[in-house]
């Protein structure tokens, strides 16, 4: 215990706001904190369904929950079922044999519910394209308010995809 | 050449791997695998191949792994009705490869499991897409999908089915558990959900895009497979990369492993509770992906490994940059290491969960960090020592007990070595060009890559059309070995450590579903 305890009190807190080299993630992150507290009450609830995707934009969401990004502190929070959720966060071409299973997902999803395109391959199919496997873009599939390309995204963008969504709703 | 293992005619694949090619008739293949089986050879793949258009029928290919290098056999199949003898009592990683081959290309099998595995119903069974006359931009009408589970049966026994699409951020797959109170009698998968038609993909496009699908095959994995891709190509080229490329390249699939262990060890401590080993190990990952980005130019390398090289050098002050951010690292590693190691409640979780012991490991073939922490000591980089890992003496890692402790131990100790290996090979960056040019790739060669990726041997076998197009392309992730074997690890746990256990193998869905 008391090396754990002496790790965290030397690691002290990574989450940053201040970080120069990342003032775009900072001022993302504050507008985001923003629309979440006023339009969700603190509380915007997200869940993310992978609909085929190589892996790659799944890393950076993970890298979005790690510590230096922490978007739990802005009330944004994952989700372990769809009828919990604000907004989807769906990632890949949509491959067919996901795509009965993306339609439930989001026909699951209460409304108003949001859907952000993650990723090249969400925004257009990407490298994959559109064939006998491959439905291609997300909003092929299902409604989606905002895509945002990169591949993959990193999570300065992803955030600012889903602020850019709630933001919309919002107005 | 005489390939004295199998007592058969073989030709030398040209290319950086010592790898063989062979054709055996179709009726002697399983004889061939036997002798194969019983001299000790391990499969790694298995695949077919529509043939028609070069005047033949189809084939089966095999792509299996003896001390003296890979080999890749194939059998010509009939054209009107192609079978195959079933090679899943011998191999019985074969099973869902063999399945996959009667999705995609309507091989039939001769016995063994005998239902689909890729298709759901994105296609009807009398269609494979595959076949050189599909035409892949057509999109059947979806069906229903109905798939026969094995039931288990008896007083207090009921399923539990999981997914597709997960609770976590994770990929999807169906899980179908049989339980009895907490504990798992049985587990069966269903995969495939993601198959997304990379192999179609691959005949579709020119040669020199190939390398940026091959990178995406399982974006985890990005390096070992644009890695693969280029080392296959090259081969059927005859082209060879600069020595400076292939270190700078060893640096790139090392830097892979150490990123992908943080992420695993932190998720590891996250599904025991301890929240702590997630942020610090989240941390130390998020500080590497910056330093790749900052070094490379993408946070996961991705598009950094090119056929012919590499697309970024790396100049002497970023290699003492990198050299010294790694020397830190391995400190903290250190320090977080002994904290796992003394915690009696990560421990507790951690030994004899999830175990594979080694004959089942060795019988099902299991591969990669897994394998090894099974007692396997297989790893390309020390197995078939090419450049640049010749002069290395990769030390492999290696473990006993085989349960999710032993894994977790094994990345540790691989996670160490990859800095090891990073250090030496950023001091002795041989001077010189970074990126050869390819020349052009006449059509009927083939070429291999195989690659020791972080999760296992990543495997592209490459067959060239005319105009610098792919006839053929199977790429193949270790986690088709793999995945039966969490079938199997699982057994007689208890269902809130299968988190625990499936973070422990971290397998590919994208790379087994393509």
């Amino acid at each position: 215990m008391y090396r754990i305890l002496r790790q965290i009190a030397k690691t002290g807190i990574v989450t940053e706001p201040p970080r120069r080299t990342d003032e775009n993630l900072r001022q993302i992150e504050q507008r985001l904190g923003d629309v979440v507290l006023r339009r969700f009450g603190r509380s915007l609830a997200i869940r993310h369904v992978d609909a085929g995707s190589c892996n790659g934009c799944e890393l950076e969401i993970h890298a979005m929950n790690s510590p230096y990004c922490n978007p739990e502190r802005l009330g944004i929070r994952f989700v372990a079922s769809p009828r919990h959720a604000d907004l989807l966060l769906v990632t890949g071409p949509v491959s067919r044999n996901m795509e009965v299973a993306l339609r439930r997902t989001y026909d699951a999803t209460p409304d108003p519910k949001l859907v952000v395109a993650i990723g090249d391959c969400g925004c257009s199919g990407g490298v994959f394209g559109e064939s006998y496997a491959s439905c291609g873009r997300v909003s092929n599939v299902i409604p989606v308010d905002v895509a945002v390309p990169g591949c993959p995204p990193d999570p300065a963008a992803i955030l600012q995809g889903v602020l850019t969504a709630i933001s919309a709703r919002a107005r | 050449m005489r390939f004295e293992p199998l007592a058969i005619e073989a030709q030398p694949l040209s290319g950086a791997l010592p790898a063989f090619q062979a054709a055996v008739a179709a009726a002697e293949l399983r004889a061939a695998c036997e002798r194969a089986q019983a001299g000790g050879a391990r499969l790694i793949a298995l695949w077919g191949s529509d043939e028609t258009e070069r005047g033949a029928g189809f084939a089966a290919h095999l792509a299996l792994a003896f001390s003296e290098g890979l080999l890749w056999l194939s059998a010509a199949l009939d054209r009107e009705r192609p079978r195959l003898p079933d090679l899943a009592d011998l191999y019985p990683a074969a099973g869902r490869m063999q399945r996959a081959a009667r999705d995609l290309l309507g091989i039939e099998i001769d016995g063994g499991d005998r239902r689909k595995w890729l298709r759901h119903g994105a296609w009807p069974a009398d269609e494979h897409p595959l076949r050189k006359d599909f035409d892949a931009t057509r999109r059947p009408p979806l069906e229903a999908d109905a798939y026969p589970f094995v039931r288990v049966e008896g007083e207090g026994v009921h399923e539990i089915p999981v997914g597709p699409v997960h609770a976590g951020t994770i990929e999807p797959g169906h899980f179908r558990f049989s339980i009895v109170g907490e504990k798992i009698l049985r587990l069966e998968e269903r995969l495939g959900y993601k198959h997304k038609g990379i192999e179609k993909r691959f005949e579709s496009l020119p040669l020199a895009e190939g390398a940026r699908l091959a990178g995406r095959v399982s974006g985890d994995s990005t390096v070992a497979y644009a890695w693969a891709w280029a080392m296959a190509l090259e081969g059927a080229c005859g082209a060879e990369p600069p020595p400076r490329a292939l270190v700078l390249r060893a640096i790139l699939l090392e830097l892979e492993r150490i990123a992908n262990h943080l992420g695993d060890l932190g998720y590891l401590g996250n599904d025991v509770a301890l929240a702590f080993g997630f942020s610090q190990f989240w941390r130390l990952k998020e500080d590497l992906l910056r330093l790749n980005a900052r070094l490379f130019g993408h946070r996961y390398l991705m598009d950094t490994v090119l056929p012919g090289g590499v697309a970024r050098d790396l100049d002497r002050a970023g290699a003492e940059h990198l050299v010294a951010r790694l020397a830190a690292l391995r400190d903290e590693v250190a320090t977080l290491r002994g904290i796992y190691d003394e915690h009696a409640g990560a421990q507790d979780r951690f030994i004899m969960t999830g175990q594979v012991p080694r004959e089942l490991a060795a019988r099902m073939g299991l591969t990669g960090f897994a394998g090894r922490a099974s007692g396997l000591p297989h790893d390309l980089r020390a197995d078939y020592p090419m450049p640049p890992w010749e002069q290395l003496e990769v030390r492999v890692a290696a473990h006993a007990r085989g349960d999710v402790a032993a894994r977790a131990s094994v990345r540790f100790d691989e996670l160490l070595e990859s800095i090891r290996l990073i250090e030496t090979l950023a001091g002795q960056l041989p001077r010189g060009e970074t990126l050869a040019p390819l020349p052009p790739c006449p059509g009927g060669r083939r070429g291999v890559g195989w690659i020791e990726g972080w999760r296992g041997d990543v495997l592209i076998a490459l067959d060239t059309a005319d105009g610098g197009r792919a006839h053929r392309v199977h790429p193949h992730d270790p986690s088709w070995r793999n995945w039966p074997l969490l079938e199997r690890a699982v057994m007689g746990n208890i269902v809130p450590d299968f988190p625990l256990i499936n973070k422990s193998f971290n397998l590919s869905y994208s790379g087994q579903d393509l």
